[in-house]
This record gives structure tokens, sequence and C-alpha cells, in this order.
């Protein structure tokens, strides 16, 4: 019988991602209820020394596949990698992170293992034996709540929602082989965006403009704001069709779900797709010269006003509290 | 060059959802479906690709007969011909089932490449692309933002967390086609009356030979979480005493900076 609850650990550029803690942190929690071991998945090239990490987070074990086709990621090769040591290895449990990647990697795995898979959840929990993953869907106009009858019951967690917990274990080491064949896929290139910027789904606070913002210069003010809370800066959809921000910033029901711990909506006035994408972050701040936009119901602190003016005097109250 | 684009039909983004009160499902009363607004980048490209290469553009669906409207949009914008792949036992299909009746369908004529929307905006599950890819053993690319083909090699680009992946594959393959990708077009009059004398082939889950079975089910749906009301930050009248305010919540009442 299938037995034990595995993550796939994310690693880039020989680093492990923050993913790979919340999901080990989040297993570990899991196999105390079911009482079993926590199985690590990390593949890579020339990452064996990173497999102690995720002992501090309560794994147990941890599968390495050390491969130079194995580095960068592809999901051809990946996922090869992964479901073959899993088919070996039978676990009950498969958690994926829902990052870029761990999107990726995870919906070839459920094709690879034939089985079923809970995206992008929020909160997982044991039911009579059984996971049972909480999701967000509609982009979170409602929740499913998700129970997977193949093997393994698959999920994907939401970065930056679940918690990190040290406990600390011995982290055994079991090398596979990855079984790769001919590379089907390649990457020919890796563009780095300018560093330091983060990424809307990863990010713990997004300040986010909308069509009061004016134009792409008016995002000035946003940027600076962001870059004293350490935020990522985030775009509704009008600000995007209106090519004043990329489309990778877009927030919403066609762009990005995201659940940051605070979300600074500014001069967006709450279309429902939007309100649908960031309604799970756990404060909003609306700041917005229309005292009737519907962004006001959803937000824990709301300012009606000109965000030209308060949200440079709000970048100053912030700058003098954090000095 | 044979082309495959998958569609479905969801509910308009601007559309309250509302959960019926067992938790069975959504209310669909009243809802306005459109085509999956990541398909139609897929949609699009495959006539793009038509455009440039010739050939031939399929649509295929699942779904209850209400997709008929969905298909006929994708006639209507230019591709040539359809499948409607409509059974009771896929109407609640997951992931992986309605991959399988994809796979099955898109199996029955020959393929080059096959587009999907990179997920569905409605139950945002994102793994059908990828699981066909798999089903018919070939690669898969998944969020494409950019697309070159250049006799059997494939360029595509994909965002990831702060930076783009140019990646290489070959034919044939699945795309799941992001925003950026291209602008979808509108159809025009004379391809909504074309649209109707188009070709759509009726399956089921049987006559395509696939068992329809789901791997994972929605056990109970629920409405959101309710969120307590706010508050509007009023300290006093000016801008500055505003930011003031709302900077002291936030440190002391939200402890979030």
């Amino acid at each position: 019988m299938a037995k034990g609850v595995w993550i796939v650990a994310e690693q880039r550029d020989g680093a492990l991602r923050k993913v790979s803690f919340e999901l080990a942190s989040t297993a570990r929690k899991l196999a105390d209820q079911l009482g079993e071991e926590v199985g690590a998945v990390l593949c890579g090239s020339g990452i064996e020394a990173l497999a102690a990490a995720l002992g501090k987070y309560g794994v147990d074990k941890v599968f390495v596949a050390d491969s130079p086709a194995l580095e960068p990621y592809t999901t051809d090769a990946h996922a090869t990698a992964v479901a073959k040591v899993v088919k070996e290895n039978d676990p009950s449990i498969l958690l994926v992170g829902a990052s870029a990647q761990g999107k990726d990697l995870s919906a070839a795995l459920v094709g690879k293992l034939a089985t079923g898979m809970a995206t992008d959840c929020t909160d997982v929990k044991i039911a009579d034996g059984k996971l049972l993953a909480i999701r967000p869907m509609y982009a979170g106009k409602c929740f499913g709540e998700v129970v997977v009858t193949g093997t393994p019951q698959m999920a994907s967690l939401r970065p930056n929602v679940f918690t990190i917990v040290e406990n600390a274990k011995a982290a055994a080491i079991v090398k596979f082989d990855a079984g790769l064949g001919e590379p089907k896929t390649k990457v020919l290139e890796v563009q780095k965006e300018a560093a330091g910027k983060i990424d809307v789904a990863e990010a713990n606070v997004i300040v986010s403009g909308g069509r009061g913002v004016k134009g792409p210069e008016g995002f000035g003010i946003l940027e600076e704001l962001a870059a004293v809370l350490g935020a990522a800066v985030g775009a509704s959809r009008a600000a995007v069709d209106a090519g004043w921000r990329a489309q990778i910033d877009q927030v919403g029901q066609t762009g990005k779900v995201v659940s940051p711990n605070l979300y600074i909506a500014c001069g967006i006035s709450g279309a429902i797709q939007h309100l649908a994408g960031m309604s799970s972050s756990k404060y909003i701040v609306a700041v917005n010269k229309d005292a009737e936009a519907p962004i006001f119901a959803r937000a824990d602190y709301g300012v009606v006003d000109d965000l030209f003016k308060v949200v440079p005097a709000f970048t100053g109250e912030v700058k003098k509290l954090l000095a | 060059m044979n082309i495959v684009a998958c569609v479905k039909q969801v509910p308009d983004t601007e559309a309250q959802i509302k959960v019926k009160a067992d938790g069975s499902g959504i209310e669909e009363g009243g809802i306005k479906w459109v085509m999956n607004p990541y398909d139609e980048y897929g949609v699009e490209e495959a006539l793009r690709l038509k455009e440039k290469f010739g050939g031939e553009v399929t649509v295929v669906c699942v779904g209850p007969a209400r997709t008929m409207e969905t298909i006929r949009t994708a006639l209507a914008m230019g591709a040539d011909k359809g499948i409607q792949i409509d059974d009771p036992a896929l109407y609640n299909a997951d992931a992986y089932a309605t991959a399988t009746a994809l796979a099955a369908a898109v199996k029955s004529a020959p393929y080059d490449i096959i587009f999907c929307g990179q997920r569905a905006i409605d139950d945002d599950s994102g793994q059908v692309g990828s699981i066909l890819a798999e089903l018919l053993g070939i690669p898969g690319v998944t969020f494409a933002t950019k697309l070159e083909i250049d006799g059997q090699k494939v360029k595509a680009v994909r965002p990831i967390e702060g930076a783009q992946l140019v990646i290489e594959t070959s034919l044939p393959c699945v795309i799941t086609a992001t925003k950026g990708l291209n602008e979808p077009r509108y159809a025009s009059l004379p391809g909504i009356m074309k649209a109707k004398k188009k070709p759509v082939d009726m399956k089921t889950a049987a006559a395509l030979g696939v068992a329809a079975e789901s791997k994972s089910k929605v056990a109970k749906f629920t409405p959101p979480p309710a969120r307590p009301p706010g508050k509007i930050i009023c300290a006093d009248d000016t801008p500055e005493g505003k930011a003031a305010e709302l900077a002291k919540l936030l440190r002391e009442e939200a402890k979030v900076i």
C-alpha cells in the first residue's frame, strides 16, 4: 500500500527556493498525523549538499538525482526523474509548489503517474486517513474541498501561504538514477530580469496600481513605496491592457491569483475579476478617490483621497517607522 | 499543417459565482458563458500558423450542449472544423479524464501542433495541456508568450519568476497559451455566417473508447470566507494625515509593516 508523504523540492541556480521549506513543513505535519515518513525528491546538478537543509524542516529522506542533464530545469527531464522515483517508492501523498516551475512539473507528473491533483491549494489536511485539499476556484470566487482518488494523492501548494516550521531530522540521502532518455526539450537561454525584482506570486507585500495611476509614469511612486516595503509591484487588467505594465505583473482572474500578507491597491476600482485575484490577501488597503469604488468593500483599511498625494506621504511615514 | 486548438467554455470573468446550498456545485442560472480567455490565445495562434503555413485548424471541446456556441465562436474566428465531446460521464470530469478524452479525439486524425490555454478560469486547475502531452507522448511547453516555428523546430518563450526562458522543442508538441502570445481577433460577420456551415463532429466518451475515469473530485464547494468590515481612515482631512494614520494602523494593529 502506498505510504509516505513526499514533496518535490525546488531549487534554482543551486539554492533551494523558499517554497521547498513550506512544502517540507506541511508534509511533516501531514506525515505526523498519518504516522508516516516525509520524503523529498531533489533534482539538479551538483545539488547534493542542499539535501541536509531539507532535514531542518522535517524531511526524513531525500531522494537525489544529480546529473548535468537536470540543469537547467526542463519539464521533460524533471518529470521523468520524479515520476521514476515516485513509482519505485509508492508514496501516498505528493506535494509540489505551485510556483511557475512547480505548476509545469506537477501537471506533467499527473499525466505520467495517471493520478489526480488539487492545484494551488491554500490549505491541506488529513481527513479519514486521506488528503483533503482546500483550494480557491474561479480565482477565489468560491473554494473547493478536493479529494484525490488516484495514487499518489497530489496537491500543489500556493507559495507564501503555508508556514515554515523547523523540525530537525537527520535527512538520509538516497541517490537515484534519473533514467533520462534523449531530451525532448532544452532551454536555449535564460533571460533574467533586473536583480531584486520580486514576483507578485511570491511577494509578502504587493503594491498594485490600476487605471487611477493614469499612466506608466504614475507607477513611479508605487515603485518607491514598494522599494521601502520590499514589495512587488502588481497591476490591474486595465493597467496591463493599456500597456503601462508587463503582463506577468497582472493580478486577477486572467492574471495571477495572489495571497500576500499585505495588498495595497492604488487607483484600482475593484472589478469582480480583480477582487477575485486578491481577496485572499491577509490585509487589504485601498487608496482611491472614488468613495463608491467596490474595492472599499473588500479593504481592511480604506483611504478615500488622491493617490498621488497619499502614496508619497505614506512612503515617507513608512520610512520613518522602519528607520 | 494540422493544427488542433482545445477550447473550454467558462463563466465570463465578470460573473458572480454562487455556490449551491448543498455545496455540490455552482448555480449556473444567469451565467454568461464565454470561451476561456486563455484558449482564445491558443485559437488565435492556431489561425496565425494556418495563415503562415497553410493547413487546417480543428477545435476540440469537452462539455455539454451549450458549448457548441464556443465551438462556433472558434469556427467564426477562422477554424475549419470542430469536435464536440458531449457525454454526461464527463460533465464533472477532472483534468485527467478530460485530457484522456481530448487525447482520444486528437489521435483520430493527424496532428502537428496542439494548443490549450494555460488554465481554464473556472476550475483554475492548469493541468489539461500537460497531461495531454504526456498521454500523446509528445513534448509540451506551458505558459507560452512567444512562439516561432521553423520546419520541425519550435522555439517558445515562457516566463518564470524573475526570468524568461527560451525553450526549444520539436513538432509535434502541445503548447499552452497565456496572455502576451497574441491579440485574439474578433469573429467577422462573414466569419459568423460561414461558421454555421462548418462541420462539427459529435462524440461521446464511449465512441472515443475512453473510460472517463476522474482521479480527483471536488467533494464540496464553499463560498469564500467572509472578510470582516474594514475601516475608512479619516484621521484628519489631509492626505498626509490619512497616510500617517494608515502607517500607524498597519504597524500597530495589523502588524504587517
